[in-house]
Order: structure tokens, then C-alpha cells, then sequence
């Protein structure tokens, strides 16, 4: 049974890649995870994923050309506007007791939602007092959303998903464009904090009033999942927040209990 | 007899899809089948958001969209919620992906009929039906490739033919069938294994 065979040499390529760049694929989804790696045999021009495991173990640029099809990067700004708007009315009040906010985007990608995450504190007059930590495993990733710079050809559906959140302010006033990109504002950058972090493998480094990891827990197994809501929860204050994407839940993991509904549509959470 | 016990059915469908699944689905609940039916049917994504509803309020089994690590049930029929790529685990469960649309769909047939064939094997029953695109035939044939029965609805029956005609293209399904006989010999299938 070639399947079976494909099985068998997936799972020694992840262990492969633990072992030797400590990158944890383990407990990730396979039926997406199964795919990419297809994908990626395809475009790196390999016959089989032993071979592929073999270009890997021997090459970190090779693992870095993998790990961008590990990763999905698929992000723009007020994606799901529901959601920014969900926070900004029922969760930006409550915000606003705390002398100082530390909030955590999780799984940042290339930062389309830590950005949007500062305009939103921004127009709430709250950014001054706020420090975002946005996360991702990829580095390539952290780079460009350090950078800030997104393609203009992008500019008019953020724009899009800016109005429908309701956005306060024009959205052109927080980028400046130049050549085929838009730059954001470098005041915006100072409350951003973008690191390396593994939700599976690194533990807990703040204590937060808001979490927001959306369409990441989806790429998870039951296990992983219920480690990094572990994370999550361990890392909020008594009575923090935590966002999660559209279509995600706390209904099949262990951690049902251990937080509230705030916003059922929106899926914001609250730590009972 | 050797007959393969089945446990899933899934589905996929396009434009002139709604209408054939609500007869196919109401024929398999007169017929009293109890497989657990999944379905992806194409839809603009406000639509996609209703359709739980809409087929909910016209068939007498659970209808759910399904939840991202939900588990497989008999009985009920699933479909995929819009925006989202849906797929099944080896552990037949559910997970749901935003990945980049493929065959320009988001949730692709492909994509659920690829991970099912890896989950169910040779159990599994994939159908094909009416559609104005080729998305499915790839999955359709994975899940041949497995072990799994393919069925595919007649052209000629379908409000489009294109999906159908894709799929015949590519390989040689089961069988190739109007709605009707293909309830039947799904109901007969599981009736057969009941036995």
C-alpha cells in the first residue's frame, strides 16, 4: 500500500525536523499538514518525502523553503471585521480599567492582525499604554511584519475590512504609500513587539489581559490544542480575553469550562 | 458475502446542487439510512452560511455544519461552513482550514474527498453531482485509488453537466447514475452489510 508508505515516511520527516531544528510538526493536522508537504515535494522537485527528508536534514535552507509551506500565511488586515468590532464595543470598555495592557496576537504570520490591533487601540486612546507581543515560528514571516510594508494591491481590501469593523479614522492616515507598498506608521511599530514562539514547544512569557489566535488552533490536533489553550489560559489575568477565528471553538477541547462566552458570533472568550 | 461495511458517504456539488441534494438526502432519509453524510456544495459565501438551514428545515435527519475537531456521527448530515476548507482526520474527526481556495473553492470537494479516502479507505462512498466546474474529480478518484466506491451522477440528469463529465474524463467511476438509483444503492449497500 503506497499510502501507507507516504504515512510512514511523513511522520519520520516531522520527527526529522524536531529533532533537528526543533520545529514541532508532530501534532499538527495531517489532512492539511499531508497536503502541503505534497505540495512542497512538487515545487522543491522531489520524487518522495525520504528524499525530501534527506535535502532537509542536510540543508537548514532547504528546511527554511519547507517551512514556508508548513506555514500558512494567510492573513490581511480586520479580517473578519465582526471580530474588531465585537472588541472594540464589548471588550475595549473593559479594557480601559487596566493601567497597562499587554496583548497577545498568537501566530501573527506576516502581522496583518497585530497592526490592526494597534489602529484599534489607537483610535480607542489606548495604544499609548499598551504593548502587543505578536508570535509566529516562522522567521521569514516576523521579518516581513516587521517590516510593516503590505502590497498596495491589498491596500483597498483592508480598506474594506477597516470600514466594516468601524474603523474611526480613514485608514489611509495610518500607512504611507511608496513604489508597490504601504508603509505603516512607525508609531504604531513602537507598541508591537514581533518574537519567535512556539505554541507547542515554548511555554508562557507574560501575563495578558487579551489573547487573540485566530485560524491557528485549526492547523492543531485535540492535543496541541490543548496545549496552547493551556498557554493561554495560564497567560491571561483573572478575567481576560481571548479571541478565537470564526469557525473555532472551545467546545471539543479541555478547556470548555474554564472559560465563559463573551461574544458567541464574534468568539471572544472569557477566563472563568 | 465479502460486501465492504461502509461507513461514510460524501458529497459534492455545484452549481443546480442544492436541489439534488435535497432529493438525494430525502430519498436516503425515507430509505432510513443511517450512514453519516458529508457534504460540500459550492455556494457565494452568504449563501454557504444558510445552507445548514435551508436543508435543515427540509429533511428529517440532524443537519450541522461541521466543527473544527467535531467527531464523525452516524446519521447526521454535515456540511462545510463557508470560507472554510474541510477536511477528515485518520481519527474521523473533523478539521476545517483557511488555506488558499483550490479550483478556485473554499471549501474544495478535492480537498474533502482526499482526506476522507486517507481516513475511511475502502469504507467509503464518494459521490459526485451536478456542477458548472471540475473541482471533485481528483478526490473522486483518490478515493477509488483507496478502495472506496465512487458513484457519479448521470450527465444527463444533472442541471450541469461539466462536474459529472469531469470526473468520467479523468477515470472510470463505479458507477455512473440518476439520484434515485443512486439512494437506492446506497440504501441497498448498507442494507446488505446490515444483514
Amino acid at each position: 500500500m503506497p499510502e501507507r508508505t507516504a504515512e510512514i515516511e511523513l511522520r519520520l520527516l516531522l520527527e526529522a525536523i524536531f529533532l533537528k531544528y526543533d520545529y514541532d510538526f508532530r501534532e499538527y493536522s495531517l489532512a492539511s499538514l499531508r497536503r502541503r508537504v505534497q505540495q512542497a515535494l512538487r515545487q522543491l522537485e522531489c520524487a518522495s518525502i525520504s528524499e525530501l527528508q534527506a535535502r532537509v536534514l542536510h540543508d537548514p535552507a532547504g528546511f527554511m523553503q519547507l517551512l514556508q509551506y508548513l506555514t500558512i500565511p494567510v492573513s490581511e488586515m480586520f479580517r473578519d471585521p465582526e471580530y474588531f468590532r465585537g472588541l472594540r464595543q464589548h471588550v475595549i470598555p473593559l479594557l480601559r480599567t487596566y493601567p497597562s495592557l499587554k496583548i497577545w496576537v498568537a501566530g501573527c504570520s506576516t502581522g496583518e492582525e497585530a497592526y490592526s490591533m494597534a489602529i484599534l487601540l489607537r483610535e480607542e486612546g489606548l495604544l499609548e499604554r499598551s504593548m502587543i507581543y505578536a508570535t509566529d515560528i516562522n522567521p521569514l514571516s516576523l521579518e516581513r511584519a516587521r517590516k510593516g510594508i503590505y502590497p498596495l494591491t491589498q491596500i483597498s481590501g483592508f480598506t474594506r475590512n477597516y470600514q466594516a469593523a468601524g474603523g474611526a479614522s480613514t485608514f489611509s492616515d495610518y500607512y504611507t504609500a511608496a513604489y508597490d507598498g504601504a508603509l505603516f506608521d512607525k508609531s504604531l511599530r513602537d507598541h508591537l513587539t514581533f518574537a519567535d514562539h512556539s505554541l507547542a514547544t515554548d511555554s508562557v512569557f507574560a501575563e495578558t489581559q487579551l489573547i487573540s489566535c485566530r485560524n491557528v488552533l485549526i492547523y492543531f490536533n485535540k492535543q496541541l490544542q490543548n496545549r496552547a489553550l493551556g498557554l493561554f489560559h495560564e497567560s491571561l489575568c483573572h478575567r481576560g480575553f481571548l479571541g478565537l477565528g470564526s469557525k473555532e471553538s472551545l467546545n471539543f477541547s479541555s478547556y470548555g469550562k474554564q472559560f465563559e462566552t463573551l461574544l458567541r458570533d464574534e468568539k471572544v472568550f472569557r477566563k472563568l | 458475502m465479502t460486501r465492504q461495511a461502509y461507513e461514510a458517504v460524501v458529497l459534492g456539488a455545484s452549481a443546480g446542487g442544492v436541489e439534488a441534494l435535497l432529493y438525494l438526502f430525502g430519498a436516503l432519509d425515507s430509505g432510513g439510512c443511517r450512514l453519516p453524510l458529508i457534504a460540500v456544495q459550492h455556494l457565494p459565501e452568504k449563501a454557504q452560511s444558510q445552507l445548514a438551514e435551508i436543508l435543515a428545515a427540509r429533511l428529517k435527519r440532524p443537519v450541522r455544519e461541521a466543527e473544527d475537531k467535531a467527531p464523525v456521527q452516524p446519521c447526521v448530515l454535515y456540511v462545510a461552513a463557508p470560507g472554510y476548507h474541510l477536511s477528515i482526520e485518520n481519527d474521523r474527526s473533523f478539521s476545517l482550514s483557511s488555506e488558499a481556495p483550490v479550483n478556485f473553492s473554499r471549501p474544495s470537494i478535492d480537498l474533502l474527498f482526499e482526506s476522507a479516502a486517507h481516513a475511511y479507505g475502502p469504507k467509503l462512498i464518494g459521490a459526485l453531482l451536478t456542477g458548472a466546474n471540475e473541482d471533485g474529480s481528483a478526490g473522486l478518484e483518490q478515493i477509488a485509488q483507496y478502495g472506496g466506491l465512487t458513484l457519479v451522477q448521470e450527465p444527463a440528469e444533472a442541471a450541469v453537466a461539466c462536474m459529472p463529465l469531469a470526473a468520467l474524463q479523468r477515470f472510470s467511476p463505479d458507477h455512473v447514475l440518476r439520484l434515485r438509483d443512486m439512494a437506492e444503492l446506497i440504501l441497498r449497500l448498507e442494507e446488505v452489510h446490515a444483514e
